[in-house]
């Protein structure tokens, strides 16, 4: 008995920290868009199977989970490598940005000159 | 000797251009670069190093960063330059300025994406999906001889399992073309020309609200002497079984129906047609480009014969899209494009792997996150069209009961559409179907709903996606609510109608 709690809680602990290597890795997205995607569609899901207790389910989609995070590792670095202008709704609703944040160069230029 | 010192006064005054903020470092720039030149060896010529000709930014604005630092002990971006509005980090890199590349952005200036009716981005997962093809597998997939074309082919095949899954199909009735509009050429000209060579059947049903590939096509069928029926809708965007019905004729080979239109969204009653169309043995072609992944679609169910689908309305790569050809009851078409054999010889030409792959995972996506998808993008659409039309006279086009709630098409009266488009710069937004968005034409889709000339000028589409967020919507609001009334109180008409005065009361004077 105490065995099947220990593996519970074992599982608990793994998909907590899947959960939060997901989030943290969404967060990387350069193209705001897929980065607001990216945490939505994690904590969505997470949400969506939080009372699943069939340990080879819990397995399934703890292996999915791993699938997407490995597609994220890859893809965040190749959104950080061609940034774009921000969008106009980004950082906060006025659209600005604070902070020192010179260090990237992003492509500005939208449409034809 | 001449020629040295002419260019190095050249190479010296453009410093000067691109260095007019710092009068002494430029002089003594210039003056350095001439003793230098000087110096050189003489040829005929002028030697080129990568230093020279590029300026590498990052480099060089952290290098005058930290002198500003060192000089002023202050942070170069907090500082405002006096008399102006920018700061000293702007105004310190001039390079940047020249090279259009701007190092520090206070405020985003890229539009919000709302046109995804046009095509919508690329999904990070199907990108991934296809970079092993542009790198590694780069193998033909029709070679049969070595495991370059069979991992491919594979792959493939995989792609093609996917996209049947998605519409209920087997994978073999699944043919890869360039795109929609291959498909819906293949399909209404294939068809036709199989069935007309035998001389019994000669006419083809379509709507007036069909896309342009699908009626261009008719035209040209027309021309080769086939019979057109284009139905009218209903205002609500809707077709008419009844009208339908009685559009049938003995020797009708196809009808042609959108599933959902890509300027108002109206989602035609696919079901009730192909019922219709298997009780008439008519082959039912439906141009699925806007409904495949965003609503359940059942060849089976809805009995469609051909089916259109384009792959970067389901967030896959441009470039590719897919037929869906019956195979029982088995639809003959007379193929377009000849040559290899390929795609069961209705489309020859080697497959694109990278872009078949990824239209496959695009599909494979939309099926599992159909329900998710749907849910989200309803209550975005609900949010704006509440927004919109709480504004006074505007109006939903189309029927808002049977509509896509991806694609939200709304009038805003007594404002020109496209130069509501142009207040709008920082959304990126459609009056109508891209392809007649170069021309000034009220859209004929609106036309045919029988929507005045000055209903159709004034209406604006709405496109949102799998990536659309609530801010964006909510700034989209706020924006458009903004400039319609901006617009609405430089208009003479506007002045007109809150004076009570009906407009078409008006004897305008004839010059």
């Amino acid at each position: 008995m105490s065995a099947i709690a220990a593996t519970k809680a074992q599982s608990s602990q793994q998909a907590k920290s899947l959960y939060r290597q997901l989030l943290r890795q969404g967060e990387q997205f350069a193209a705001y868009n897929f980065r607001e995607y990216a945490k939505r569609r994690a904590r969505d899901s997470f949400r969506e199977h939080r009372d699943v207790q069939d340990s080879r389910e819990i397995q399934e989609l703890m292996q999915k989970g791993l699938k997407e995070l490995q597609v994220m590792k890859r893809q965040t670095v190749i959104s950080q490598f061609y940034q774009m202008d921000k969008l106009v709704v980004e950082g906060g609703k006025a659209g600005k940005e604070t902070g020192s944040s010179g260090s990237i160069v992003r492509q500005k230029d939208t449409g034809l000159d | 000797m001449s020629n040295i010192a002419s260019s190095s006064l050249r190479q010296a005054s453009r410093i000067c251009l691109k260095q007019s903020t710092s009068p002494t470092c430029l002089a003594r720039s210039a003056t350095a670069r001439v003793t230098r030149l000087s110096s050189q060896r003489r040829g005929y010529v002028s030697e080129t190093k990568k230093g020279n000709a590029q300026v590498n930014v990052d480099t060089a604005i952290r290098a005058e960063q930290k002198t500003f630092f060192q000089e002023t002990g202050k942070h170069p971006e907090g500082q405002i330059v006096p008399g102006t509005s920018v700061n000293a980090d702007a105004m310190m890199s001039p390079m940047a300025g020249v090279l259009k590349q701007a190092t520090v952005l206070d405020q985003g200036e890229r539009p919000i994406y709302l046109d995804m009716q046009a095509t919508t981005p690329l999904d990070p997962r199907v990108l991934d999906a296809m970079l092993p093809f542009y790198t590694g597998l780069y193998g033909n997939p029709h070679s049969r001889t070595h495991a370059y074309g069979w991992e491919t082919d594979e792959a493939i095949e995989q792609a093609r399992q996917n996209i049947a899954d998605l519409i209920g199909a087997h994978p073999k009735e699944i043919i890869f073309t360039s795109g929609a509009t291959e498909s819906n050429n293949m399909s209404v000209k294939g068809v036709a020309r199989f069935f007309g060579r035998a001389g019994k059947k000669n006419h083809i049903i379509t709507t007036q609200t069909e896309h342009k590939c699908v009626l261009d096509s008719c035209r040209h069928l027309q021309d080769e002497g086939f019979e057109v029926t284009y139905l009218p809708v209903k205002s609500s965007g809707l077709i008419d079984m009844s009208d339908l019905e009685a559009a049938m004729r003995p020797e009708t080979a196809l009808v042609s129906i959108m599933s959902v239109n890509n300027e108002i969204g109206v989602i035609q009653p696919l079901e009730e047609i192909g019922k219709l169309c298997r009780s008439k043995k008519v082959f039912f072609h439906t141009d699925a480009a806007q409904a495949v992944g965003k609503i359940p679609m059942d060849v089976n169910k809805m009995q469609i014969d051909l089916m259109s689908i384009s792959s970067h309305k389901i967030y896959g790569p441009m470039g590719i899209g897919a037929c869906y050809v019956r195979r029982r009851p088995r639809v003959r078409i007379d193929p377009i494009i000849t040559g290899g054999g390929q795609e069961r010889g209705l489309r020859s030409g080697t497959l694109a792997p990278a872009l078949v792959v990824g239209f496959g995972e695009a599909c494979r996506i939309a099926k599992e996150e159909l329900v998710y998808d749907s849910q989200r993008i309803k209550k975005l659409s609900d949010r704006l069209l509440r927004g919109l039309l709480s504004l006074e006279h505007t109006q939903q086009n189309g029927d808002p009961n049977h509509f896509y709630p991806g694609c939200v098409n709304v009038s805003f009266s007594y404002v020109e559409g496209e130069s509501l488009l142009m207040a709008l710069k920082d959304i990126a937004l459609s009056s109508g179907s891209a392809c007649t968005s170069a021309s000034l034409e009220p859209s004929y889709v609106l036309r045919a709903l029988g929507s005045s000339d000055e209903s159709a000028h004034s209406s604006i589409r709405f496109g949102i996606g799998r990536f659309t967020t609530e801010s964006e919507i909510d700034y989209v609001l706020k924006a458009v609510n903004e400039r319609v009334s901006f617009l609405r109180e430089l208009s003479p008409l506007w002045e007109l109608v809150q004076e009570g005065i009906a407009l078409d009361s008006i004897q305008w004077s004839q010059h």
